[in-house]
């Protein structure tokens, strides 16, 4: 009876969601590597889970592509429970994983056969399929190459290609592009914005590449330590922290401009040191002609303007009070005390 | 329930990768050939006893007396057999290592289907390794006692194959990584060959030892091929037959149920 609304709840929650999860929790042995997160992402969303290595975003997906079973809680993937209709999401779902997960004695092509049939594509619907995502990923030329002879790079985009090939209605990338090079980062980057527009997928992308997920995700979950400290777009995330930080240079009398600068409301804060203003305030670029309009008509000469946008670095920073970088050390440290966890294998 | 396709590709994806290692072929090849060349001829002048069989080849020992080499071919086909198909099993480690293990087991298939790929990718490359040693062995003068034992030889040679994929399943369903490799190959398979009686009767062994060669399965498929290419053997060839496809099937039957029950990350 209990079992039957709470899955009622759960269909009511999910419409039009590609993912829907509530409370999903997963344990290693006491290490709460996931803990309890809520969220949803709405169809032909670009959905991003950042945070550092060992927050828990790859177990996240590991669960969400039925790799593991979780602990406890809820999770529907393009409207399937990932418990209990696991066939069902997987014929829903395309995946590349972290670390390749290629066959290096089949060739490329031969890779996304053997996919394509695992999926249950018939003969002609494969031919046609293939030929559409090696065109899209651009390794047509290279189909009949072994995968092992493959670069990183191109490794990645066979890997995007085949998760393509069934056309799954949600896609998840773990880290794709990490141990990339920055050329080759730009270029993934690029056929994963243009994969979401052109075809319309739901995308859930892992990083701990703060530009990354600033250039790509519509919306960013940022996770630390198994759970959600906060989940929003990038430039309202970026608005949490007070805005942008205008700092203007002027020739003389920046006491007097401080003072006019104070009056105005839209400044959140202004300080002052030596010839120089740092203002802070939402939507900076709009606001620097206002400034500079004000100065002149004081009488003021402005010779030097800068602005700067909080970065999600600055966000990561807010939310936990270290820098992933910090954090990322700090949990290795915790690893390296704890021989029994799975460092490895929690991220 | 069962998806044929998914078994038909994973037999597919073993042959093309089969065929594309050439010196695994030879490899797999040149090793039971020069155990059978030494040791054959190594031994072959001495008396060893015990060649003619017990209590079911008795009465064709009598009539011709058999050399320690021709003793010695089933043996080291089941050997070389016994080694491929274990570790044909034991690749589901190798795909964990290159990451390929997720992209099987994240397909929308049963993983029965996924054993049942391997089972018979596997079945098929080791038949194919253990044809291809009878036949050298055959051209370099290995003579059947009759040629129409050749038929149920093989098929004594495709359970010993279905038999230790399946044990091979099991133990790579139970390990991380290859860190257990070496415990395998010398605590399991290399007392499974010795107490098998491949290279010495087995009832030469000591009698304490005697249930434990019962116990393993390359036993019955060396007798059995024994039986049916030299005409003697322990046991007869019906008898190998029943037990040894038993210890097939409860190899299959456990290979897949460790197999699905495996954490696949």
């Amino acid at each position: 009876m209990r079992e039957e609304i709470i899955s009622e709840q759960a269909a009511g929650a999910s419409a039009g969601d590609a993912i829907w999860v509530e409370n999903l929790t997963r344990t290693f042995g006491d290490l709460r590597a996931v803990d309890s997160i809520t969220f949803s992402v709405p169809s032909g969303e670009l959905f991003g889970l950042l945070g550092p290595n060992g927050a828990g975003k790859t177990t996240t997906l590991n669960m969400l592509s039925t790799l593991l079973k979780p602990t406890s809680g809820r999770a529907l993937v393009a409207g399937y429970d990932v418990s209990r209709h696991r066939d069902r999401v997987r014929q829903s779902i395309g995946i590349v994983f972290q670390e390749p997960a290629l066959d290096g004695k089949l060739t490329g092509r031969e890779n996304l056969e053997f996919h394509a049939m695992m999926y249950g594509l018939d003969r002609d619907t494969r031919r046609r399929r293939i030929e559409e995502v090696l065109a899209l990923v651009e390794l047509t030329d290279k189909a009949k190459v072994l995968a092992e002879k493959y670069s990183g790079g191109m490794k990645r985009r066979l890997e995007i290609a085949r998760g393509l090939v069934h056309r799954p209605r949600v896609m998840f990338l773990d880290e794709p592009t990490l141990g990339l090079d920055t050329q080759t980062r730009r270029h993934i980057w690029d056929y994963i914005k243009k994969l979401n527009r052109e075809t319309g997928v739901t995308i859930i992308l892992t990083t701990h590449y703060m530009e990354e997920a600033d250039y790509l995700c519509h919306r960013i979950a940022i996770m630390d330590q198994g759970r959600f400290v906060a989940q929003d777009t990038p430039s309202n995330l970026k608005d949490l922290l007070g805005g942008d930080v205008v700092s203007l240079e002027f020739e003389n009398r920046a006491e007097e401009m401080l003072a006019a600068a104070q009056k105005l409301d839209w400044i959140k804060k202004a300080k002052q040191h030596d010839g120089c203003l740092s203002l802070t305030m939402e939507r900076g670029e709009r606001r620097i002609p206002e400034l500079i309009s004000l100065a002149q008509g004081m009488g003021i000469t402005v010779t030097c303007v800068l602005l700067r946008k909080p970065s999600l670095e600055d966000v990561f920073l807010h939310f936990t009070g270290r820098t992933i970088r910090e954090q990322e050390a700090s949990l290795a440290e915790r690893h390296r005390g704890h021989p029994h966890g799975r460092p490895g294998r929690g991220r | 329930m069962i998806h044929w396709t998914a078994v038909a590709v994973m037999w597919l994806r073993e042959m093309k990768r089969f065929l594309r290692a050439r010196s695994r072929i030879v490899g797999a090849l040149a090793m039971p050939l020069f155990f059978l060349a030494f040791m054959g001829l190594g031994f072959n002048r001495m008396a060893v006893p015990g060649l003619a069989g017990g209590a079911a080849g008795g009465a064709a020992a009598g009539t011709h007396s058999l050399s320690y080499l021709r003793f010695l071919v089933p043996g080291i086909i089941g050997m070389s057999m016994l080694f491929t198909s274990t570790f044909a099993g034991l690749s589901v480690l190798w795909d964990r290592e290159f990451g390929f293990l997720k992209e099987i087991m994240v397909a929308p298939v049963s993983r029965v289907s996924l054993v049942l790929g391997r089972i018979a990718g596997g079945t098929t490359t080791t038949l194919i390794q253990g044809l291809l040693l009878l036949s050298v062995s055959i051209v370099l003068g290995f003579r059947p006692g009759s040629w129409a034992g050749l038929v149920p030889a093989v098929l004594f040679m495709f359970l010993i194959a279905v038999t230790f994929i399946g044990l091979g399943l099991v133990f790579a369903s139970n390990m991380k990584d290859m860190q257990g490799f070496s415990i395998i190959m010398n605590f399991i398979m290399f007392p499974l060959l010795f107490l098998s009686g491949a290279l010495y009767p087995m009832k030469n062994l000591p009698v304490w030892l005697r249930p434990l060669s019962y116990a393993d399965p390359l036993t019955y498929g060396i007798d059995g091929m024994r039986a049916t290419l030299l005409g003697v053997s322990m046991f007869s060839a019906a008898l190998n037959l029943a037990v040894l496809a038993g210890f097939s099937l409860l190899m299959v039957v456990l290979g897949a149920y460790f197999f699905e029950h495996s954490e696949s990350v």
